[in-house]
């Protein structure tokens, strides 16, 4: 049952989409999201569909993992959705009680909705196409600049993945406590709200106890290979930019320009 | 002798329709007997911890069925809870589990589970606690400043505590050290001994199950391939060989005095069961 859980959602694949540096992907999703902002229209809406569209296409995504990952937030995107229909001024187009619908309203909802998703989707396009450990890797880089304000992006970025590797060690454990102390008896699924929070207790603490025992023992397994942070440590997989990387950012940049012009002349 | 635990055709399936589908136990069929104290042997991955999740309801079956006494245990799935706390069960690597501010709460929690008064309580606590080898001046410590083994101990008489009528435990001796094992082992015995009730020890050493069970049950590739007693069991050694399992130590050197033409019976399992057969054959020469 724990063990369903997925975390960072990583689909394993060869596409274009996998194959492309974190690094791009992070600067990508960025873009994507700029044009998402800046489109107004409905032919700069579609541009950005169309972007979207071929990404899932190249990802070799399921649309159906998409869209399932829609659903929690689908509480929020109606709730956008009906507060932008009634409370948008403009040309009245229905009326009741003290509720009025606009035609700037329809509009209004309408591109909400359709940004909400579409910012949603290709988010996840980039954690469905990159592993958590690429990711952190990708956001060192990124994040590189800032170690000049001494920021620690390197520590911050190992916190990361160490956090990231452990889940599903923690997952098993939990399973393994949860096990032992039904065994004995412990009752985690009937009584109150307050029974059940109590009926936690005898599994955070001895889970807590063996995440502090595993986080010493990686300490010092650490320093035994004389680990002391970021400084002077090179990488296994050094990322480096290739062409298509060049040419994807290229088209983006591209279609961001287009969008721009689009809503320079009012189309 | 009759059946306390009978298991009928079980098959317990790991994430079935998914493609990481895999069978960790498939159409076992086995009986526990009243009072006996049974081996369950097995390789790694031969579906030991699996099977015994099931007798105390903690997975349930894919397909097959559980029998406690007479009755299959998942008839009713809202009394699971009284199943498991009359078929103790003790992990692998217990003394993870405790959580509790002192041994005597944790030993306690148990049998609180099973609304006990708090005089019932108390005798269960002291009576489990001697039987796992522990002084009462533990009682008010912390579990967690005991050593590995006592705190091994103080988690086997958390269970100990529920007075199952059948304890099942999963390699109770893994990580110790020789004398440690030694006198766990020597406690499981006479906490069989003594109370007479049913005892199921899990575990891959042949030497360790050998010296201590009545029966023995061998699980190989996910399922049951032979059971008996002892003797009866490793008299087909090159079986146990050909799964990947091994034999006692005393039962290789018996078999290796054969192959060298001395004429001993190589089915056997104790060290002075041996002697004894050397010390015949020697007098029978002078």
């Amino acid at each position: 049952m724990l063990k369903d859980i997925t975390l960072g959602q990583y689909f394993p694949g060869d596409s274009l989409a996998h194959r492309l540096d974190p690094r791009t992907k992070l600067i990508l999703t960025v873009l994507y999201i700029v044009i998402l902002f800046c489109a107004t229209s409905f032919l700069s809406y579609g541009l950005v569909a169309a972007l979207l569209v071929m990404g899932i296409k190249v990802s070799g995504v399921a649309p159906k993992a998409l869209v399932r990952g829609l659903k929690p937030i689908l509480f929020i995107i109606c709730f956008t959705a009906v507060l932008n229909l009634f409370y948008t001024p403009g040309d009245e187009l229905a009326s009741f009680w003290i509720f009025t619908i606009t035609k700037q309203g329809v509009a209004t909802a309408f591109f909400m909705v359709l940004r909400i998703t579409m910012l949603i989707m290709g988010t996840f396009l980039l954690t469905y196409t990159t592993s958590p450990i690429a990711l952190t890797d990708g956001l060192e880089y990124l994040l590189g600049p800032l170690k000049k304000l001494k920021v620690p992006v390197h520590e911050l970025a190992m916190i990361m993945s160490i956090a990231l590797r452990f889940i599903p060690t923690l997952i098993e454990e939990t399973d393994k406590i949860m096990s032992a102390q039904k065994a004995r008896g412990a009752d985690f699924e009937s009584g109150s709200l307050l029974d059940r929070a109590r009926a936690l207790v005898p599994i955070l603490v001895p889970l807590f106890i063996s995440a502090f025992r595993r986080a010493d023992e990686l300490a010092v397994a650490m320093e035994c290979r004389c680990y002391h942070g970021g400084e002077g440590r090179t990488k296994l997989h050094v990322l480096r930019y290739q062409a298509r990387d060049y040419l994807v950012l290229l088209a983006y940049a591209a279609v961001l320009a287009a969008v721009l012009i689009l809503g320079r002349f009012g189309l | 002798m009759k059946p306390i635990i009978r298991v009928e055709n079980l098959t317990h399936t790991y994430g079935a329709n998914t493609p990481f589908c895999r069978s960790a136990v498939k159409n076992v069929s086995m009986e526990i007997m009243e009072g006996e104290f049974l081996g369950v042997i097995g390789h790694t991955g031969s579906g030991k911890s699996t099977l015994i999740q099931h007798l105390n309801g903690l997975l349930r079956p894919t397909s097959g069925s559980i029998y406690l006494g007479d009755r299959d245990i998942w008839a009713d799935p809202k009394k699971i809870r009284d199943v498991r706390f009359r078929v103790g069960l003790v992990f692998q690597y217990p003394e993870y589990q405790l959580f509790e501010e002192t041994v005597y709460k944790d030993i306690a929690f148990g049998p609180r589970n099973m609304g006990l008064d708090s005089k019932e309580i108390d005798r269960r606590v002291r009576s489990a606690l001697a039987f796992a080898g522990l002084g009462e001046e533990l009682l008010e410590k912390s579990p967690f400043d005991l050593s590995g083994g006592q705190k091994r101990r103080v988690a086997i008489a958390g269970v100990i505590a529920m007075e199952p009528e059948v304890l099942i435990l999963d390699e109770p001796s893994a990580g110790l050290d020789p004398a440690g094992r030694r006198s766990m082992l020597e406690n499981i015995r006479a906490y069989h001994r003594q109370k007479g009730t049913t005892v199921v020890m899990v575990s891959h050493s042949m030497d360790e199950v050998a010296e201590n069970v009545e029966r023995i049950v061998v699980l190989a590739n996910a399922g049951t391939v032979m059971s008996g007693t002892p003797h009866e069991v490793f008299s087909r050694a090159q079986e146990l060989l050909d799964v990947g399992l091994n034999v006692p130590q005393v039962t290789q050197v018996a078999m290796e005095l054969k192959r060298q033409g001395v004429a001993v019976d190589p089915a056997v399992y104790t060290v002075e069961a041996l002697r004894a057969q050397l010390a015949a054959l020697k007098g029978g020469r002078a």
